[in-house]
């Protein structure tokens, strides 16, 4: 039980996906410009990643790895994670409109989220059992999830800012990224997994 | 020997895996398939297209989910009476007449950019909710006039107001019969250039 708990303070805080490891980069500034987006975009990736780490291992436990294909391990998680995504669209379209309403738009965009192959991948490395992959992919989820909320709280205020010409817009969110990256550098060390 | 069957092997196993959820995606869509409300596609058959938003939505379609979700009808001066009865047929409700508050049925009209005063400011081109203005930033931009619904959603953001809104098509309501031309009458009926000359 203090294994998982420890997998997932790892993750959320102290191996963060976005702020330590730089995986996720792309949505996190793209849609971090709005605090509502952010939270569908949240909600939309805690979701595809906890699902797309399961579906993955899963396929790599049964199908790659008897089989002695290990090396196909990237080509066939995109292929999951696309499955993954177009299949969660499809079902919450149909199950909870308002839900799709959301997640919608934000949906197609995880596809592309280098996060969740990389979830994916880690997990092989790491060779996580399956609810280690569970809670893996989970924990990065919710980690992803907290800086882009605090990420998108904070460029709600910076634009507001009487902030100099020169790095007004994105110019300024990379700095504060550049920061937010430092504070988180402080957990290092907390836990080694 | 052996390398050609491990590749047969991967390009097999990511076939079937490819198979696999492929026939999972199809089954999905299936199983899943949200079903549209045809009484909308018909309803915005019916809409003149125009984009315009008078109607207080941000489109034609949207005004014809609303119609479907029991707006009213009279909401569209752009389609004037004939839509309203177009659309109180389909529908089989009372036709009524149009609704003051979202404006005036006009007689069809559309855009003319006068050419030499344009600046080239691309504005106009971003509210054409049609995409009927032709232009990049700083060249003149012009109205391809077979796509213009003449909404009228150029003219304000216009910073020159070089932007004209012509009528095109009378129609039956806005037809005038032009009054006969009289014989002179009097000594000033008379048009002769040489006077006219002398007048101005």
């Amino acid at each position: 039980m203090t294994e998982y708990l420890l997998i997932l303070v790892s993750t959320i805080l102290v191996n963060n996906f976005v702020l330590v490891q730089f995986l996720g980069l792309c949505p996190f500034m793209g849609v971090s410009n709005k605090l509502e987006t952010a939270m569908g975009m949240s909600l939309a990736t805690t979701f595809v990643l906890t699902l797309s780490s399961v579906c993955s291992y899963l396929v790599f436990t049964y199908l790659l790895e008897p089989l002695g294909i290990e090396y196909l391990q990237t080509i066939s998680f995109i292929l999951v994670i696309a499955v993954v995504v177009q299949f969660t669209e499809m079902v919450v379209r149909k199950t909870s409109p308002l839900l799709y309403r959301v997640l919608g738009i934000f949906l197609p965009l995880i596809t592309t989220n280098c996060a969740v192959l990389g979830v994916a991948l880690l997990n092989i490395k790491k060779q996580n059992g399956f609810v280690e992959s569970i809670m893996y992919g989970f924990g990065g989820a919710i980690g992803f999830s907290l800086v882009l909320i605090l990420f998108s709280a904070m460029r709600e205020r910076i634009a507001v800012a009487d902030v100099p010409t020169p790095f007004k817009g994105s110019a300024i969110g990379m700095i504060t990224a550049g920061l937010m990256s430092l504070a988180f550098m402080g957990f290092t060390g907390l836990v080694t997994i | 020997m052996e390398i050609i069957s491990t590749a047969i092997l991967a390009i097999l196993a990511l076939l079937a895996l490819a198979v696999a959820f492929g026939a999972l995606l199809g089954f999905a869509a299936i199983r899943f398939k949200v079903e549209g409300n045809p009484i909308v596609d018909q309803i915005d058959s019916i809409l003149p297209q125009t984009q315009c938003g008078q109607c207080g939505h941000p489109g034609c379609r949207p005004y014809a989910e609303g119609i479907a979700n029991g707006e009213d009808i009279n909401k569209c001066p752009p389609g004037g009476e004939a839509t309203i009865q177009a659309l109180a047929d389909l529908l089989d409700v009372e036709p009524m007449s149009l609704d003051a508050e979202h404006g005036e049925e006009k007689p069809k009209q559309i855009a003319i950019i006068r050419e030499d005063e344009c600046i080239g400011c691309t504005k106009c081109i971003q509210a054409c909710p049609v995409d009927a203005i032709l232009g990049a930033a700083k060249h003149m931009h012009t109205v391809i006039e077979s796509e213009c619904t003449g909404c009228d959603l150029c003219v304000e953001p216009c910073p020159v107001d070089c932007i004209d809104i012509i009528p095109i098509d009378k129609g039956l309501a806005g037809w005038n019969w032009s009054a006969p031309k009289s014989s002179p009458l009097i000594a000033t009926d008379i048009t002769h250039p040489s006077i006219e000359g002398a007048i101005s």
